[in-house]
């Protein structure tokens, strides 16, 4: 990790341990629950998209099969959440990395295609297997996750419980930008064929990193599944990979505190244009298009573009 | 050192190459030479990996590896650089070079993101590699820069750094000097002259009739996918198949 990063890394998470003493019980904190999640699910997308050059339109699915597996065991077979949420992950991430290899030969607009299928193909399971999810109508009663004699049934549990794992996620995604592992991916984003001349086995590594993100996924999914304890497929559909697809690329591709900024914003946007309901997605269709236009840096592009300026006319 | 066996390609109708072979001794700065569309881009994409051949066999130090895949290459010590620079643009000149050393490295996905001890040291261990293979080729004043912010003439050589970085055995250069002007080009020779000292066989392919006379050992001319002739610079300048397939393009 970079100096600068690793500062401010320290400061973020500082501020985010103190949010709750500011904010008390309001109902913000409530949404800051939310932010945590998105900023998973936003990093998880990120490791594939701003890291790799590789686009998924199946995250919302992935984050969904995670809230349903966790779901199941601990509301139906009575398994320990703790270690519900961690078989998830593994069955999750297995599943990504074997459906990664053919879905990751594929590039661009097919990639795009074979993502979106496996969403689709996840979202009707998630509608279909009416015995096991409860079917479109949702699945009630999941227990919340516990520790001790803590439940963590409140907003301000929550939130420690939801951003003790999305710190975690930042940090790792940060260490990985800044290593051998990281530069392989972001050079097979800017030159697969140089990358594999380099020794970069880019075929495999697309798919490791489709499996990590599958992984951070499926937790920030059990995550979910534990602190609403009510869960339906509406939440898990294409919509909301298109709302992660829309985090990323406003915050900035391939960074991590973009990943934050863009899951903040997109996570209370929806809050404040209550007034368009339903025309969501074509609000998110419409910024992608106008960040990719003006701002294709996203919003972390932005901040370090005006950090530049201000150092060159401070000089 | 490497032999080309009777290689043929065709792209859809296009006869690439015609059973071309060729062999290239260790130690040598062995020449490539021919009008556009010789085929010489293509016999470089063949012997590093990217393209299978229709026919034909590649050898590496008496192995066969005809249809090994580039990342196998690497790690047998064969390595090229590319005419039209595939750089990693938004990584820095030093990051570029690192990417060099994956495969003299290997720390994996977990003990990155987790900055493991061991994997410190490592990237420690990378770092001053590629700052030797930098200061090598000149580049250690933009190592911070942006690979895509380079002017061609850097550009061509990072595509050299980070190929050196590897620690080849055997280099293809693909066109290292075109687009530069006579001071970068004179740069470029003596590079290429200290990396075969340092015992990395060079093969060149370069228009640049200046430079490829004076730092080859050898040359080989391809035209339309096939060998033309072979033989030292000396007796290329004087052969007349070779001055009438150049006089015929031009
Ligand atoms: N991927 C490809 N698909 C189709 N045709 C190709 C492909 N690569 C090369 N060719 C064709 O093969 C022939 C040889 O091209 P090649 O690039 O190997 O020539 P070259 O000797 O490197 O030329 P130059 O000096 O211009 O770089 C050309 O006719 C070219 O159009
Ligand atoms: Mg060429």
């Amino acid at each position: 990790m970079k100096k600068t990063d690793q500062i401010l890394f320290f400061a973020f998470s500082v501020c985010i341990l103190f949010l709750p003493l500011i904010l008390k019980e309001s109902y913000i904190l409530h949404v800051f629950v939310f932010i945590g999640i998105n900023t998973m699910l936003a990093i998880a997308l990120n490791l594939l998209l701003g890291y790799a050059g590789q686009i998924s339109l199946g995250q919302g699915a992935l984050y969904g099969l995670g809230a349903y597996i966790s779901a199941i065991l601990s509301a139906k077979y009575g398994v320990n959440p703790w270690l519900g949420m961690g078989v998830s992950a593994v069955i999750v991430s297995a599943v990504a990395f074997i459906v990664g290899f053919p879905i990751l030969k594929l590039r661009g607009h097919y990639l795009a295609m074979a993502t979106l299928g496996l969403g689709i193909i996840l979202y009707i399971i998630f509608n279909e297997t009416v015995d096991w999810t409860g079917g479109p109508s949702g699945f009630p009663g999941i227990p919340n996750l516990k520790l001790g004699s803590l439940t963590f049934d409140n907003d301000v549990a929550n939130f420690y419980l939801v951003w003790f794992f999305a710190l975690i996620t930042m940090f790792l995604a940060l260490n990985l930008y800044q290593s051998r592992i990281g530069r392989a991916l972001r050079a097979v984003s800017d030159s697969e064929v140089a990358a594999r001349i380099m020794g970069v086995d880019a075929w495999l590594l697309k798919v490791k990193i489709f499996a990590a993100s599958a992984f951070i996924s499926s937790l920030a999914g059990s995550l979910y599944a534990h602190t609403v304890t009510f869960i339906a497929p509406a939440s898990f559909g294409f919509n909301f990979s298109v709302e992660l697809l829309t985090m990323v690329v406003v915050g900035g591709l391939g960074s991590v505190f973009g990943s934050f900024l863009g899951a903040a914003i997109l996570t209370l946007l929806p809050e404040w244009l209550r007034v368009f309901h339903d025309f969501d997605i074509v609000i998110y269709g419409l910024l992608l298009i106008l960040i990719m236009m003006f701002m294709p840096r996203g919003l972390a592009g932005l901040v370090s573009h005006l950090k530049a300026k201000v150092y060159v006319e401070s000089k | 050192m490497l032999k080309v066996s009777n290689v043929s390609k065709n792209f859809g109708g296009v006869a690439a190459l015609r059973g071309v072979s060729l062999t290239i001794s260790k130690g040598t700065i062995a020449g490539i030479i021919g009008p556009n569309g010789a085929g010489k881009t293509t016999l470089f994409n063949i012997i590093s990996g990217l393209y299978p051949q229709d026919e034909g066999e590649v050898f590496l130090e008496e192995r066969n590896i005809s249809f090994l895949s580039p990342e196998k290459l690497v790690r047998l010590g064969l390595v090229r650089t590319f005419q039209n620079l595939e750089l990693f643009g938004r990584m820095t000149v030093l990051e570029n070079v690192m990417v060099g050393l994956h495969t003299k490295s290997s720390s994996g996905l977990l003990s990155c993101a987790l900055r493991l001890p061991k994997q410190r040291k490592e990237e420690k261990r990378i770092v001053e590699e590629a700052w030797k293979c930098l200061e090598l080729c000149g580049l250690a004043e933009v190592a911070e820069k942006e690979a895509a912010s380079l002017p061609l003439g850097q550009g061509r050589l990072l595509e050299v750094a980070r190929a050196l970085a590897t620690e080849p055995k055997i280099i293809l250069m693909d066109e290292p000097a075109a687009g530069l002007n006579t001071r970068e080009t004179t740069g470029v020779a003596d590079l290429i002259r200290k990396i075969r000292d340092m015992g990395i066989t060079v093969v060149l392919v370069e228009h640049d009739m200046e430079l490829v006379m004076e730092v080859c050992d050898h040359i080989s001319v391809l035209n339309l996918g096939q060998k033309l002739a072979e033989g030292s610079p000396r007796e290329i300048q004087d052969n007349s198949a070779v001055i009438n397939a150049y006089l015929g393009e031009d």
